[in-house]
């Protein structure tokens, strides 16, 4: 019987030895977001509201990007906002080319909210997403 | 008079170079001002199988810097500074109602790691680095170089970069014009010799850094020895084949008779190609076949995706020794899960 566990478990470990896993640990969720293309990977994302998330943003261009998170108020900010690079809130991040960011947010409450990158062209070239943070 | 940079123009595209650190997080230009790059043109002949590109890059002032990339289809053997009549004598070949118009032989026209470096030249207030490396590798040499470049680079490098690796960064440095008493307006012609098996001009980077909405208009000029095979065709929306005909002796002793043109041969055929396109229409490159043999490349055009390299010998034995031991893990564990010792059997 030792040797069937042994075996069941073998198989349970399989797809995290192959990269596959899809366990979530104790903490904050992991949240992968690519850049590729000047356009985001996905695109839609949904979180609860009150939990811890770690966002993993992987910048798979040549160039830099942003991943700046927040409502519509905070956005029309940026757009005309003068700040060159961004790394002192959670929230707004930036990722320099072929590079990757951590960032861990929790968002209180239930919200629809976008990401987008301020830089100069990128958010009218489809560099936004949209995150719903559900109750 | 219709600016000169309205009539040739192909494969270049406007990169602003940063300015400083302060960059708006959401404006569009440095704080020193605008810096753009007006036009570019280009005229693409191929010989003896050799293409040469003279190309003018237009100053356009500003308190920065800018510059271009250009993808090419292969290695350049050289790179020099053009003569100043080409592009002119081109434009009044096939823009005749223009002639009185244009000063007839202007003095001057007015007109991860990083890549491998493979030739650097300083013509007068251009900086040339002709470049090898993938999108990434180009990228990053562009960064590190101080070019800003647009949203839509990273596809279209990819695009290019997968079937030649060769580009060529030219950056007009402002101060270096200034002290040469340069003027907006001004061009600096520049004649790219590229040894290749038939002509090429990529027309896809012309919508670099526009919106999908805005229109791309260029000309582009080519003189063969014989009437080439064109792919797209001249009937794809967007193209347009406004001149097609034997180049005539005077044309082509003109053109002969200016710097580094010596190449010209004593006949020729000049085709005239106009572009208009709105931005996102554009994927396509013009992929010419100067053989004779009527079959310009699919892969050129950017049509078709190149092959990949064939796989080696050393690849399949990786291949086949890696699905081995996927096999016999995959194995193992099924005969551990089915496996009932006999002891067991025995016992009963």
């Amino acid at each position: 019987m030792r040797l069937r566990r042994l075996a069941v478990l073998l198989l349970a470990l399989v797809p995290a030895l192959a990269g596959c896993g899809v366990g979530r640990a104790a903490g904050p969720l992991r949240v992968e977001i690519v850049l590729h293309y000047s356009h985001y990977q996905p695109r839609t994302i949904s979180i609860p509201a009150g939990r811890p998330v770690t966002f993993v943003l992987r910048n798979a261009d040549p160039i830099d990007h942003e991943w700046i998170v927040g409502d519509a108020a905070l956005h029309e900010r940026h757009r005309t906002g003068t700040e060159a690079h961004h790394d002192a809130r959670p929230t707004e991040v930036s990722i320099d080319a072929l590079s990757n960011r951590e960032t861990t947010v929790s968002f209180p409450n239930p919200a629809t909210l976008t990401f987008v990158c301020h830089l100069p062209g990128h958010e009218a070239y489809g560099m936004v997403g949209t995150l719903t943070v559900t109750p | 008079m219709r600016r000169l940079i309205t009539l040739l123009t192909t494969t270049f595209v406007a990169l602003f170079l940063t300015a400083g650190s302060a960059l708006a997080c959401g404006g569009l230009i440095g704080p020193n001002g605008a810096v753009n790059l007006l036009r570019t043109t280009t005229f693409a002949g191929y010989h003896e199988g050799v293409e040469h590109y003279v190309t003018a890059f237009e100053f356009a002032g500003g308190g920065g810097a800018f510059g271009s990339l250009i993808p090419l289809p292969g290695v350049p053997s050289d790179v020099v500074k053009g003569g100043d009549l080409t592009l002119q004598r081109l434009i009044m070949e096939t823009t005749p109602a223009q002639r009185d118009s244009l000063i007839f032989f202007g003095a001057a026209a007015a007109a991860p790691s990083e890549a491998q470096v493979l030739m650097e030249r300083k013509i007068d207030a251009l900086d040339i680095t002709v470049l090898k490396g993938g999108a990434d590798e180009v990228g990053t040499w562009a960064k590190n170089h101080g070019f800003r470049l647009p949203p839509d680079a990273p596809e279209v490098l990819d695009f290019y970069a997968r079937r030649s690796p060769i580009f060529l960064a030219a950056a007009f440095d402002p101060t270096r014009a200034a002290a040469r008493g340069q003027a907006i307006g001004d061009g600096t012609p520049v004649h790219i010799t590229i040894p290749t098996p038939n002509p090429w001009v990529p027309l896809r980077i012309l919508a670099l850094g526009k919106s999908g909405q805005e229109r791309v208009d260029a000309d582009v000029f080519l003189l063969t020895d014989r009437k080439p095979a064109l792919l797209p065709s001249s009937d794809t929306p967007g193209l347009q084949l406004a001149h097609s005909a034997a180049a005539t002796d005077l044309l082509l002793s003109d053109l002969r008779s200016d710097k580094g043109m010596e190449w010209v041969p004593s006949s020729a055929w000049l085709t005239k190609v106009a572009v208009g396109a709105q931005a996102s229409k554009l994927m396509f490159d013009l992929a010419i076949d100067a053989s004779g043999q009527e079959a310009p490349s699919r892969v050129a055009a950017g049509l078709a995706v190149p092959d990949l390299p064939a796989a080696t010998p050393a690849d399949l034995a990786r291949l086949v020794f890696g699905l081995a031991v996927i096999a016999l893990g995959v194995l193992f564990v099924v005969g551990l899960t089915v496996w009932r010792p006999a002891r067991g059997t025995l016992s009963q």
